[in-house]
């Protein structure tokens, strides 16, 4: 059987705010990106603590955007979101479990 | 009679079956389920890169008296600071902030298709799935540099203690540090790029069934919607990776 060569379904015109708002949240994603390279390279050696602070703030802002906006998570029903978000607190629970655990190994080794 | 009354009750129960209750295709919370679990995975993996690191001894003087050494943790932005055609210049994290750029880009372009699968336009997801395909190429072109680069190591390398001279890094030797570095180094951007490979694999299917008009057919672009949050998710373990690993 030949196809058609040429669709018959018509697309629906793009609805430009939506365009731009996809634009916005990609214009974010560069600026936060782009100030995490100013902290790395220009914010003194010595603030260790704060820049470490300020790059996971600015890490969690960008995946809000990306699993929010991006992958549209914030759109989708509550119990939905909810059902993808709550099980990652067992990475918060590993984190802070190896942390302690690693602090506990590099005491025995080194003192 | 009897069955239609059974029927009329059933509709009301939400989780009875026959409606969705989360609004989302069965195919769509696979594919969430699916990343959730990725998700851990790659948690996994940072998580022990930061065991090993704190069990290392960290650098304690001045960026610019550093050098590489196998009896303290690297800083990772004086291991990360080539470029291609410009060697011998120091460019910290610039070629990694650039591969991060892309893909966010290649992010977006995956935006721009779902949303034009919404409005049925073909020519739109065809447009953007090659722009997300192109830019998936170009991130894995990028990171084959960068592997190069780490395993072939810098022109002066790095002298050990009994006075041999090791260049680049491989799964025994490293001249940027203790050996587990490299060790995460290869399986953490390894492994996050054959994800991206992958992803640019499904991009490419997805771009060819649209372009044979499979969709069209079918009367809806979900399976657009489907690899996009695949393509998204690869974007946010990037992220993640991107500092974790290159900015602390």
């Amino acid at each position: 059987m030949l196809e058609p060569e040429n669709s018959f379904v018509t697309p629906k015109p793009a609805d430009k705010s939506k365009i731009w708002k996809i634009w916005k949240v990609a214009i974010i994603l560069g600026v936060v990106t782009a100030a995490e390279f100013y902290v790395a390279l220009q914010f003194p050696e010595s603030w260790k603590e704060f820049k470490l602070l300020l790059f996971i703030g600015m890490t969690f802002i960008k995946a809000g955007y990306i699993v929010g906006e991006f992958m549209h998570l914030a759109h989708e029903k509550k119990t939905l979101m909810w059902t993808i978000l709550i099980p990652t607190v067992f990475v918060i629970w590993l984190l802070g479990a190896m942390v302690i655990q690693a602090d506990a190994i590099y005491q025995a080794i080194y003192s | 009679m009897s069955d239609s009354i059974t029927l009329k009750s059933n509709n009301k129960n939400l989780w009875g079956g026959g409606v969705e209750p989360f609004k989302a295709s069965y195919g769509k919370l696979m594919m969430w389920f699916f990343l959730i679990s990725d998700a851990f995975t790659f948690s996994a993996f940072l998580i022990a890169y930061g065991v090993i690191r704190l069990k290392h001894p960290a650098y304690e003087g001045t960026l610019s008296d550093f050098t590489f050494s196998q009896s303290y943790w690297p800083v990772p932005e004086k291991v990360f600071e080539a470029f291609p055609f410009f060697h011998g210049v120091e460019l910290p994290l610039v070629f990694v902030g650039l591969m991060t750029f892309i893909l966010i880009l290649s992010s977006v372009t995956m935006v721009l298709a779902v949303e034009a699968g919404h409005r049925m336009d073909r020519k739109g997801v065809e447009k953007w799935m090659l722009w997300t395909i192109v830019g998936g190429f170009t991130f894995l072109g990028c990171q084959a540099w960068e592997w190069s680069h780490f395993i072939h190591g810098t022109d002066l390398g790095s002298r050990l203690l009994d006075g041999s001279i090791i260049y680049g890094a491989n799964l025994q030797i490293n001249q940027y540090g203790p050996p587990d570095f490299a060790a995460f180094f290869f399986f953490i951007t390894g492994f996050h790029g054959f994800h991206v490979f992958s992803g640019v694999a499904l991009n490419f299917l997805i771009f060819y069934q649209t372009t044979v008009g499979i969709y069209e057919k079918r009367g809806h672009y979900e399976m657009v919607e489907k690899v996009g949050l695949y393509w998204h998710f690869v974007d946010l373990v990037w992220v993640f990776v991107f500092t974790f690993f290159y900015l602390i």
